[in-house]
């Protein structure tokens, strides 16, 4: 049967449909179409409308611990680096500047120091830094801080203009994108998964990749299946535009401790950074309190005043803008990455958290490798994604 | 007694309650900042506090909001050619 939708009539079902344009679901198409299958993304809103337009852009390998993530993380950056930034030009605002985890007492610094030695084992590359030799990274620090590391391949983009450049591409490649279409039923045969049902219509394909971030629970539950993927919101503020004032990723060693923690209250640590703009992103909070968008000041205030006592220099810095969203959170905080045993045809690329941007090429390039019957380059098993059924 | 604030050195006078961007807006000056890279010129925009496009220099403190801070006697304004705090940069 020939897919048909209001909006544009193929001659032929795709190979697979692609659900969410954020990030995740751009890098699957991008890897996908370069692989020669033929690829439909369908997104409810807008691209990169959901998590990948209210992060920061980072790609991180050091608030990763030695696991399957970090080595997802350590093939991201690469490709990153050697292929897509390459590819995907100037306008990426790709730069590799590193990042610098700091300590603020002797404690954390000598944890810091097992952290980074398990690190550099598993093939991170990074250089313990003494306090005395923090303001020469980074000359307007705090200056009672114990000690700190240097991550020199820790980097950023763009992340709307990250979305929006791989997306040209995959179209570039055949891929069709359908914004502001939801997807509201998964087509099935028996058990299998054969496609999507949006209300502009059917689109049959040979697969499905729910990259729908936090919202990919839902779309799992259109087949019948229980995907724990939970919103944890953020907060981003935004400085007025300055020069050259801080020069990497700069965080306290907190963060780590923030980003695999199961709390559910507040929880935040200074994560302070410059972008080509000039302005300065202060974050970083996590919270469960579902998708409330509500502001919340006491969290913007916390936020503010943690990376004042990052950068004294910050105090007097006017705050432009703040803005908040949603990180796609599984109980484990590891990704759900592959195919789906209880709706074969599904695949789900989700569960990223906080990491998408960083994580997101790697993801591609797995999801294209499954969709292709190729071996896939990293062991899926500890991302399976029914590893929490019960 | 009029009262008044200097801008870039010239006397601008204003009526109780009015803003710096409207004071200026009065004498017929229509922008006071230049942009970062291409040094365009800027003013009021949104009017209403939210673009930030209309920063002056105010008493030395640069990236202050003309639309917002209300004109005082004697104040000095400063028009902010690139980015206000140019002096930080490492």
């Amino acid at each position: 049967m020939l897919a048909t939708t209001a909006s544009d009539r193929p001659t032929r079902a795709p190979d697979v449909v692609v659900v969410g344009a954020g990030i995740v679901g751009t890098a699957c198409a991008f890897a996908a179409a370069r692989a020669g299958l033929s690829v439909v993304v369908v997104e409810g809103g807008a691209i990169a409308g959901g998590t990948s337009g209210a992060g920061e852009g980072n790609l991180l390998v050091s608030d990763k611990l030695p696991g399957p993530e970090l080595d997802l993380a350590l093939l991201s950056a690469r490709l990153w680096r050697d292929d897509l930034a390459p590819w995907l030009g100037p306008r990426l605002e790709y730069e590799a500047k590193g990042g610098l985890v700091v300590a603020p007492t002797s404690e954390a610094a000598a944890e810091l120091g097992e952290t980074t030695a398990a690190q550099r084992a598993a093939g991170v590359a990074v250089t313990d830094v003494a306090a005395a030799d923090l303001p020469t990274i980074e000359p307007y620090l705090a200056p009672d801080l114990a000690g700190g590391a240097h991550y020199p391949a820790d980097a950023q983009v763009q992340p709307i203009a990250a979305t929006a450049l791989l997306l040209r591409e995959a179209r570039t490649l055949g891929t069709r994108v359908l914004t502001g279409t939801r997807v509201t039923g998964l087509l099935r045969a028996g058990d299998r998964v054969t496609g999507a049902r949006t209300p502009s219509g059917d689109l049959p394909a040979g697969a499905v990749v729910n990259a729908a971030g936090p919202w990919s629970g839902e779309v799992a539950a259109l087949a019948g299946v229980d995907l724990p993927v939970r919103p944890r919101r953020g907060f981003v503020l935004v400085t007025a535009p300055l020069p050259h004032v801080v020069r990497h990723k700069v965080y306290t060693a907190a963060y780590v401790g923030d980003v695999v923690s199961d709390e559910a209250a507040l929880q935040s640590s200074a994560v302070v950074e410059g972008t080509p703009a000039g302005t300065l992103l202060i974050g970083a909070s996590r919270e469960r309190v579902g998708f409330d968008r509500t502001p919340a000041v006491p969290v913007l205030r916390r936020l503010a005043a943690q990376a004042v006592g990052l950068f004294p220099v910050l105090a007097a810095i006017p705050v432009l803008r703040t803005y908040l969203g949603f990180r796609p959170c599984s109980p484990d905080h590891l990704p759900l990455l592959g195919p789906d045993p209880r709706a074969p045809g599904l695949l789900h690329a989700t569960g990223h958290e906080g990491a998408g941007i960083g994580l997101a090429p790697a993801t591609g390039a797995l999801v294209a490798q499954l969709l292709t019957g190729e071996h896939p380059e990293l062991d899926l098993h500890p991302f399976r994604p029914e590893r929490f059924a019960a | 007694m009029t009262e008044s604030f200097s801008f870039d050195g010239t006397v601008v006078t204003f009526r109780p309650g009015q803003t710096i961007g409207a004071a200026l807006l009065a004498t017929g000056t229509r922008s006071w900042r230049t942009t970062r890279r291409k040094g365009r010129l800027r003013g009021l925009f949104c009017g209403i506090g939210v673009c930030f496009d209309c920063l002056l220099t105010v008493d030395g403190t640069p990236d202050q909001r003309a639309c917002m801070v209300e004109a005082r006697d004697g104040m000095e304004v400063r028009t902010q050619q690139g980015v206000g705090r140019a002096g930080l940069a490492t």
